[in-house]
């Protein structure tokens, strides 16, 4: 598989990331050369192999159900949430007006 | 007098506790070599000579009053500038990041204070841990203390922990801080003729340290010798609840039980490691490696790893899938750089401020990995790397059935010079043929100093253990450490 610049363009705009005409002409033979190179895995034999999930196993712990238990990661950190917010207003993330 | 910056991690600590020097003379002695390195090596993106001086003080007044010093009391390090520390800016080498102080400290280097530590800068790196050559910084290149002699072309100090590995290589610091997503510690290591261990995932805690692939991120120490590295693991080890894939297994004291001797021990060589047209020097050394085992008193044998030449095309599916998904968080809203043209909605807003702030390799791996995980392509990518990624992890396990550690190269070449690869990124990805298939098995896997190249540049041989095993990697190193007498150092031109 291969892609085109209309991919490219399609791809960036899922990932919220804007690129230029020229930008996009660069990059279609720069990811064509890398899809082409990972689609050797497709020689592999993978019937009957589970996709993995986690190197090491282990099962994903559940916290105890205490309010503030960590108090690093737990409430009432509000201004330290905002510090680095590049619009912090009135205690909240500042966006663009999204609502007409 | 001996210049206190030729000294280890061990040599500090007990010269310290011995009351041979202080722990300021110490810091006081690699502010200086640092704030001197600066411009030639650019190893720092943030110097931070007034904490290594408070942690020194801290810890001559615990001395002076006769309290218990921790494990590396009085050491002063480098932290990669990965590590989330507390109102330090903190930007994993990336203009999206730039001017960030963390509100928080993460788990890894507060270990690190906790045990003495002093702070000396915040070390560049490739952007996001993206590279082998520490080119893709939004901070400017390193260059490699290391320059092959009669020349003075600047050569990579290897990636993405580039700046960990020249600083301790020119002295600027007794040891550092590096993460190894696909070989970021033991690759630069090799290139700058220093030691450094990745462990078993899952040993040192993820949380606070800025996120490229998640399955396969993981914190280690990089230093001069088998054992300082030993000493410093075991200082950034341990459970932490705040990290949902961290182990929840007792740190063993790797450092006791450190032993050269081999004895009863076999040691795999994977034939599928010897590729064609590989470089003879490697092969040599390689060669060398075998025979200082077998004197350590290790059986050699064969073993075979057969989905080898899947690893990085695997590879290269995971960890761009998993960046393009957690580097979404870099919206311009919450930290970081924002970018709002005039007029521009919060979509805009969003695509504006992540093409600003991202380098070309990061939006490179955010792209293919956006594209493998897109509705249509994900079976045929994602799917099958995660399934090829279980055939890699299980010749693993079953090469483990008869050997105790593996023995390889670290990397194909020697250091390579800045600009060699940067044009094509399919050539810069090989250089991690060697170090991948550890890293998306999870295994514990080092890179100790072995030789020097015909140009004069080091070359690094390459440990891999059983998981939880890190034991083994670190004695097969220290045989290696103790045969190969690895004095080499950069001659000072900066």
């Amino acid at each position: 598989m291969s892609v085109d610049t209309a991919t490219v363009a399609k791809i960036a705009s899922l990932a919220r990331i804007k690129v230029t005409d020229q930008d996009l002409e660069a990059m279609v033979p720069e990811l064509n050369g890398i899809l082409a190179w990972v689609e050797q895995l497709g020689e592999v034999d993978v019937i009957g192999i589970e996709p993995m999930t986690a190197v090491i196993p282990n099962t994903l712990r559940l916290r105890d159900d205490v309010i503030d238990a960590d108090p690093l990661t737990g409430g009432n950190r509000r201004d330290a949430v905002l510090a680095n917010a590049p619009a912090a207003e009135h205690g909240f993330f500042g966006v663009p007006k999204v609502i007409e | 007098m001996t210049d206190l910056t030729d000294l280890g991690v061990a040599a500090i600590r007990d010269g310290v506790a011995g009351g041979a020097f202080t722990a300021l003379e110490v810091a006081e002695a690699f502010n200086a070599n640092v704030a001197a390195a600066q411009g030639a090596l650019n190893a720092f993106i943030v110097a931070t000579p007034e904490a290594a001086i408070a942690a020194a003080k801290a810890t001559d007044a615990k001395r002076a009053a006769g309290e218990t010093l921790g494990a590396m009391a009085g050491v002063p390090i480098g932290m990669k500038d990965l590590f989330a520390t507390k109102g330090v800016q903190t930007t994993a080498a990336s203009a999206i990041l730039e001017g960030f102080k963390p509100e928080y400290e993460s788990t890894v280097s507060q270990k690190l204070w906790d045990a003495g530590c002093g702070m000396l800068g915040k070390l560049n790196l490739d952007q996001f841990a993206m590279g082998s050559s520490n080119e893709t910084s939004a901070f400017g290149n390193v260059v490699s203390p290391w320059r092959k002699p009669g020349s003075n072309a600047p050569l990579a100090p290897g990636g993405s922990s580039g700046g960990s590995s020249a600083a301790i290589a020119a002295r600027l610091c007794p040891a550092a801080t590096g993460t190894d997503t696909g070989g970021s510690i033991r690759q630069p290591a090799a290139f700058t003729g220093i030691s450094g261990i990745k462990p078993t995932y899952g040993r040192c805690s993820r949380w606070g340290v800025v996120a490229f692939a998640s399955s396969l991120d993981q914190a280690g120490p990089m230093a001069r010798d088998v054992t300082d590295c030993a000493i410093m693991l075991e200082a950034m080890a341990g459970f932490d609840p705040k990290d949902s894939t961290s182990l929840d297994l007792p740190v063993p004291n790797w450092t006791a039980a450190l032993s050269a001797d081999l004895k009863g021990k076999r040691v795999g060589i994977p034939r599928e490691y010897r590729m064609d047209g590989m470089d003879e020097e490697i092969v040599a050394l390689w060669e060398q490696g075998k025979a200082w085992l077998r004197d350590a008193g290790a059986e050699v044998i064969d073993i075979s790893l057969p989905h080898t030449k899947y690893a990085l095309p695997t590879y290269y599916i995971i960890a761009p899938a998993e960046a393009s998904s957690n580097l979404a968080r870099y919206d311009g809203v919450r930290y970081g750089l924002r970018d709002l043209p005039d007029g521009a909605g919060l979509q805009d807003m969003y695509a504006a401020t992540r093409a600003a702030g991202f380098g070309p390799e990061v939006k490179r791996r955010i792209l293919i990995g956006t594209y493998v995980l897109s509705a249509g392509f994900y079976d045929a990518y994602y799917t099958q790397a995660q399934k090829v990624r279980t055939l890699i992890s299980r010749d693993f396990t079953d090469a483990f059935a008869s050997c105790d550690v593996i023995l390889a190269p670290t990397t194909p070449t020697a250091a390579f010079a800045l600009g060699e690869n940067s044009d094509d990124p399919l050539a810069m990805y090989l250089n991690d043929v060697f170090s991948v298939p550890a890293s998306l098995a999870g295994l514990p896997a080092m890179s100790v100093p072995a030789g020097l190249s015909s140009e004069g540049l080091p070359l690094g041989l390459q440990l891999i253990g059983p998981a939880f095993d890190e034991q083994i990697v670190l004695n097969a190193g220290l045989a290696i450490e103790a045969r190969a007498g690895f004095g080499a150092r950069p001659e000072k031109w900066w």
